[in-house]
């Protein structure tokens, strides 16, 4: 029996979804050889409820929310969070600096109360996570390996130690070198420090490494003259959920 | 006559969450209502206070699917608050990003999500063991535009390299060289997607609701990130000017806000584009709408992705013609200098869905003090339901089952983005 696979989105703008199956005519194959996908409402309208493997797109942004990722929870035996906002909130949470109030009232004016809204949060703020898989949106080759290794009912080998090393590794020259400041010193790597390499800096997207090391970070930025509060503006896009806090300890 | 109740929860095969509800007795439409439920995210309460270099890169997380058209809306506010003008190289590795855009989701569009329809699949999945070639080529096409955007913005979804008043890094020419050539095979693809489309043409429901239509209209091309707003109901307006066309407003069965112009509801996409436009299309493109028989003005909304499908060529051929140039005149590396000034800008482009708007207003030092995003499938919403207004009570006496499949079809048609809609 060939393993049935989910996809549910929550609150996101699905891009991860479909860059997940930005694959090769033979990857396609290969995947819809290994596993009966039972449930995808963007791509498939026949749906079922009985599956074993969930991606989860998306954060939890509103009451409703909250029963339907337990459900889902409780139906799968490997559930995977997919994308930066499943995994860390994403940009999602920058809303969270705002009562819902404020936002309701200063987005839809007089007729906010047709509408709600909670704190966004990551997934694994509200029901267990068994694998992650990073990044806005994450690679293609991540999401591949992650579906291998959750077949195989193994853990995937994803990096945990920081953008820094991959960018060493592709050559480029640092940005704090040209006077930029950057969050790979804490970010975990996998992405081959992409945006570094397409002439940018890390915005931290994959999130922190597991054990980042906060202590080089500020060596590093007070080498450059930065304060944390400087770096931590931009940190806070992807990260606001709950890693700042941990960064500032 | 029976009772007919019809509730379809989430419709599937388009971006975000929407619901269909209709109710009718004795032959008579009681309710027929299009849905919206997706979650709000507000991010123009996001943007605030942000770092001009940041502003693109949040917005663009707006929509998975055409975030490429949100970071030129973006970048292009921005540009315009600040008062830069793009060098002629940046802007053509602009346009030509935007062709790779543009390609990509049209394909996903018409041959993904709404060829099933017409072939009565669930899914493209089972079309893999019957229509097997059509779907290769499907991912070929899609494969290209992604490579395409990738060499010039380091990937397809939320772009990289496209940066306020330039590049933070060219492509290279040996990979545009290349990609050159797959696109000139890509071409004989868009024509085998028009011969496609052309077969399942007999099929498409024969329904017709004249109304307004809305796009960015330039003198000089097809526009898709120029140009002036246009009205088929007469004016043109500048970009300035947006809120005299979408006068935004709330309705209860949606989180999306609604939008009219001169009538109740206007329409905005592929559709208003070619009325608009068409006698600018490239001339393949000019071709492939004649062997369709297609001649502006169409008032048919399912012909929305059969306009995408003449599109679809036109991008190929535009982005060919974009190549040459670019090749012609070399690449040079250009320093991208930024003078943060407080102002208001204004960004307008041609999503694959539509006219997409962003409006920021920024102070000295280069941080959003206010935003205001009106998306594509916002402004269609109120068109959808019009539309539905008109087709259900002319449909109410066939089977429930093609009731319930003619009225996810023609939201379909409208190829929605509802959760970019709520942003
Ligand atoms: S700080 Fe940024 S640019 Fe520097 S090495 Fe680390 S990831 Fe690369
Ligand atoms: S370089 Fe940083 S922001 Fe860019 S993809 Fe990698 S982790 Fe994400």
């Amino acid at each position: 029996m060939k393993p049935k696979v989910a996809f549910f989105d929550f609150t996101s703008c699905e891009g991860c979804q479909l860059d997940a199956l930005n694959l090769d005519v033979g990857e396609v194959l290969g995947l819809l050889g290994a596993v009966d996908i039972v449930n995808f409402r963007e791509v498939k309208t026949d749906r079922s409820d009985d599956y074993d493997i969930a991606f989860i797109e998306g954060s939890i942004t509103k009451e409703s929310e909250i029963p339907r990722i337990e459900a889902i929870r409780k139906q799968a035996k490997v559930l995977v969070a997919l994308g930066a906002c499943a995994c860390t909130g994403g940009v999602n949470c920058l809303k969270n600096a705002y009562t819902a109030d404020e936002l309701l009232k200063g987005v839809y004016g007089e007729c906010a109360s047709y509408y709600n809204t909670i704190p966004a949060r990551p997934v694994s703020a509200v029901v267990p996570v068994d694998a992650y898989i990073r990044g806005c949106p994450p690679t293609t080759s991540e999401f591949l390996k992650v579906v291998k290794a959750a077949l195989l009912g193994k853990r995937p080998d994803i990096p945990n130690y920081p953008v820094c090393t991959e960018c060493r590794i592709a050559g480029n020259v640092c940005v704090f070198q040209r006077g930029g400041t950057c969050i790979g010193p804490v970010t975990r790597a996998g992405c081959d420090a992409l945006c570094v390499s397409s002439g940018r800096f890390c915005w931290g997207c994959r999130g922190l490494v597991d054990d980042p090391n906060t202590n080089s970070a500020k060596d590093v930025l007070a080498r450059y003259g930065l304060t944390l509060d400087q770096i931590l503006e931009r940190f806070k896009i992807y990260n606001s959920y709950s890693e700042v806090s941990q960064c500032q300890k | 006559m029976p009772e007919i109740k019809i509730k379809v929860n989430q419709l599937t095969r388009v971006e975000g969450h929407g619901n269909i509800h209709l109710e009718a007795s004795d032959g008579k439409l009681e309710k027929v209502l299009w849905e919206v439920t997706e979650s709000p995210r507000f991010f123009e309460w996001m943007l605030k206070g942000r770092n001009y270099d940041d502003v693109s890169t949040i917005s663009s997380r707006i929509c998975g699917i055409c975030s490429i058209a949100h970071t030129t809306a973006s970048l292009q506010a921005t540009e315009a608050a600040f008062g830069i003008k793009l060098t002629e190289q940046a802007w053509l590795l602009r346009k030509l990003l935007y062709d790779a855009e543009l390609l990509e989701s049209h394909v996903l569009h018409v041959l993904f999500l709404i060829a099933p329809d017409f072939l009565g699949a669930d899914s493209v999945i089972p079309l893999v063991a019957t229509h097997g070639d059509v779907i290769v080529m499907a991912v070929r096409m899609k494969k290209l535009a992604y490579n395409l955007a990738e060499i010039l913005a380091g990937r397809k979804t939320h772009p990289i390299t496209p940066i306020v008043g330039g590049w933070s890094k060219l492509p290279d020419a040996d990979a545009l060289r290349d990609v050159r050539e797959r696109l000139v095979k890509c071409l004989d693809d868009a024509e085998t997607m028009v011969a496609v489309v052309k077969s399942l043409a007999p099929m498409i429901p024969n329904f017709n609701r004249p109304t307004e239509y809305v796009a960015l209209k330039d003198s000089k091309e097809y526009a898709f990130i120029t140009g002036k707003i246009a009205s088929s109901d007469g004016g043109t307006f500048p970009l300035e000017d947006y809120q005299k066309i979408t006068n935004e407003f709330c309705v209860p069965q949606s989180s999306a806000k609604y939008t009219r112009h001169a009538r109740a509801s206007y329409q905005v996409g592929a559709l208003a584009r070619f009325n608009l436009s068409s006698e600018q299309l490239l001339p393949r493109a000019k071709k492939a709408a004649a062997s369709l028989g297609m001649k502006a003005p169409i008032h048919n909304p399912f012909f929305i992705s059969v306009a995408q499908a003449v599109e679809t060529v036109h991008c190929v051929e535009d982005a060919i013609n974009i190549i040459d140039r670019l090749l012609a005149r070399g690449l040079h590396d250009e320093e991208v200098k930024v003078k943060p000034r407080a102002g208001r800008g204004v960004g307008i482009v041609e999503a694959p869905r539509g006219m997409l708007i962003h409006d920021y207003t920024y102070n000295d030092a280069g941080e959003i003090v206010s935003a205001n995003c009106i998306i594509p499938t916002g402004q269609n919403h109120a068109s959808i339901q019009h539309d539905f207004d008109a087709l259900a009570p002319a449909i109410l006496d066939k089977p429930v089952d093609e009731i319930r499949h003619t009225l996810e079809m023609l939201v379909r048609a409208y190829d929605p983005c509802i959760s970019c809609s709520v942003h």
